[in-house]
């Protein structure tokens, strides 16, 4: 069984963004960038199939500039077997990066295609499931538990509720959540070895793939801060502000 | 201009969210249609017949909707698409699922998680975890919406008299099927729709401590809430997340016990009216966002504030 697996390279979690001073987009100079989490255990998730010997081989694939490469190396480092790289200058909407997955899907006749949910970056929450609509497959989202049998797999996903477990015959798209898995560390052999991993490049034009604009980027701007309140200093402080200044009990 | 608005309920009838929605359809100033889909679901749609400002309700009910799969609920809101020129939904698990499958079977992208409706194609939604918002234009001739229902008041259930016409239900798509639900069963509010949320962090240390975070819930008839950290760490089921990638909240009151404040949790609670945080760190980043902070011990704080209220 094949297995494509998604790399996002975004923002790494742990850092505040800032708005331009032109609110023209957010500032990402000189910020660090990572895998984005959800795609570190959809990454994590593909190799533990391998490892259980289900999955024969696990590409990871990443749409976006050739800077995109990095982060797709600390996949090949963390266990793929191999890369492409979709690449494209402009931010690319999910719809467009749905559509170069499609095409990759097919050349490569993946089996199971694994997501993370969203990006921490534009927040979408989109892909996973538009890559299901355009390839008319079943999908299995917010998976928190993924058990392949045979021809299908088993999804347990986080709803609203709690959570509910669908069967989707193979191929399917999934796409994680926070509790799927604890996705390793790249060891240093391992990065030293990635580098000698196949990473292929392709573009929209070769898969075919027209990227059409749907949504644009008027102006971003940093939300209305909260203003700062006051400590208390005991329990009865605290009874009598919330009864008498906050009127909320 | 026609809005078609995917309503989120219980069989019987709206949830919250459903209304929240309806207001951000509004605006917009078009006309507006309710599509309920599920297997027994009439009692929804006839609550969806009285909301104000509705002129029309489609009921779908089969087995094929039973258990929200997206692959047919999808394909039956493309079939009854055409004439829409907004396609709208309150954030959900159910409609994060099925939108955006919508969105791409009709070529369109997508807005998710808008928190205003600046004119018929422009909104604003937050990215980066709500640390920037964007302002966004769609140029799709169907655009395809989920809203942010934290964001925008509920409609009034009442006062409308929109006729309820049932539509048939998808054919099963054959590719995917529900084999079971674990769901959460609560006395309390549902977080989403609390007016007080009481909320523990990895502070509260266990699953038989967030007792105390209860008491107070049910003292104040609030819902009980929860960090990521409490989650993983299985104090709390899933569904009690806030945060970025959980629920969003925005109640009257939240208050905040053993939870230290990281960007992704804020994500979900910021917008609260009053915060509350109880942290025995001063220096915690919660108290940033705090109205009422108290430097404390949880376990000194939580059984003595039960007590007095
Ligand atoms: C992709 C991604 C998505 C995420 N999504 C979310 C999300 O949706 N929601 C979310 O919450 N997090 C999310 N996180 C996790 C987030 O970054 C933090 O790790 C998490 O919120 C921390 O939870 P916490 O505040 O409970 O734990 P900690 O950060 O460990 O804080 C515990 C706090 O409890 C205090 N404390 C300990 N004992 C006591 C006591 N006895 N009395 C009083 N105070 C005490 C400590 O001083 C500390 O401030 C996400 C992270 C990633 C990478």
């Amino acid at each position: 069984m094949k297995i494509l697996v998604g790399v996002k390279r975004v923002i790494d979690y742990n850092v505040k963004v800032r708005v331009k001073a032109d609110n023209s987009d957010v500032d990402l100079s000189n910020t660090k960038m990572a895998i984005n989490p959800f795609c570190e255990i959809a990454v994590e998730e593909a190799i533990r199939l391998k490892e259980a010997g289900i999955a024969s081989e696990v590409i990871a694939v990443s749409v976006g500039t050739s800077a995109c490469q990095e982060q797709l190396r600390t996949a090949l480092a963390l266990g793929a077997d191999r890369a492409i790289l979709v690449e494209s200058d402009a931010a690319v909407e999910p719809l467009n990066v749905a559509k170069a997955f499609a095409k990759v899907m097919e050349q490569e006749q993946a089996d199971l295609v694994i997501l993370g949910k969203q990006s921490i970056d534009s927040d979408n929450n989109q892909v996973g499931q538009m890559l299901a609509a355009l390839t008319k497959r079943p999908q299995g989202t917010f998976a928190s538990k993924v058990d392949v049998e045979g021809q299908s797999v088993a999804v347990t996903r986080e709803i609203d509720g709690g959570l509910r477990t669908v069967k989707l015959a193979l191929p399917a798209i999934v796409t994680t959540d926070l509790r799927l898995n604890e996705p390793r560390f790249a060891k240093l052999p391992d990065i030293m070895k990635a580098k000698r991993k196949p990473l292929d490049t392709t573009s929209f034009a070769d898969l075919g793939v027209k990227a059409k604009q749907h949504i644009q980027l008027d102006k971003v701007e940093a939300p209305a801060a909260r203003q700062g309140g006051v400590k208390v200093a005991s329990v009865d402080e605290l009874i009598q502000k919330l009864k008498d200044e906050a009127k909320v009990i | 201009m026609a809005t078609l608005l995917i309503a989120e309920h219980n069989g019987q009838e709206l949830a919250p969210a459903t209304l929240s929605a309806l207001t951000a359809a509004q605006q917009l100033g078009s006309d507006i249609t309710i599509l309920v889909a599920g297997n027994d679901a009439q009692a929804a749609a006839d609550h969806a017949a009285q909301c104000e400002g509705v002129s029309r309700v489609l009921l779908a009910q089969g087995d094929s909707l039973a258990h929200d799969l997206a692959e047919n609920l999808s394909e039956l809101i493309v079939s009854h698409a055409s004439g829409f020129s907004h396609i709208m939904a309150p954030s959900s698990s159910v409609s994060k699922d099925t939108m955006p499958r919508v969105a791409a079977l009709l070529d369109v992208g997508q807005l998710s998680d808008i928190i205003e409706v600046v004119n018929d194609s422009q909104f604003k939604r937050p990215i980066y975890a709500g640390n920037a918002i964007a302002t966004v234009t769609s140029s799709d001739a169907t655009k395809i919406i989920t809203v942010r229902a934290a964001a925008f008041d509920k409609a009034a259930a009442s006062g409308g008299s929109a006729t309820v016409e049932s539509i048939d239900a998808p054919a099963d798509a054959g590719v995917s099927s529900w084999v079971s639900d674990e769901l959460t069963k609560s006395e309390r509010p549902e977080l989403t729709a609390a007016e007080r949320i009481v909320s523990g962090g990895r502070g509260v240390g266990s699953s038989e401590n967030f007792a105390l975070l209860e008491a107070l819930a049910d003292k104040l008839g609030a819902a009980v809430g929860a960090s990521r950290a409490a989650v993983d760490s299985g104090f709390v089921p899933n569904d009690m997340q806030v945060g970025q990638t959980g629920k969003i909240v925005a109640p009257d009151l939240y208050m905040a016990f053993g939870i230290s404040g990281a960007i992704q949790h804020l994500a979900g609670m910021k917008d609260s009216k009053v915060i509350v945080a109880v942290n025995k760190d001063e220096e915690a980043p919660i108290f940033q966002v705090a109205d009422y902070g108290l430097v404390g011990d949880l376990f000194d704080v939580l059984p003595e504030l039960t007590e007095k209220l």
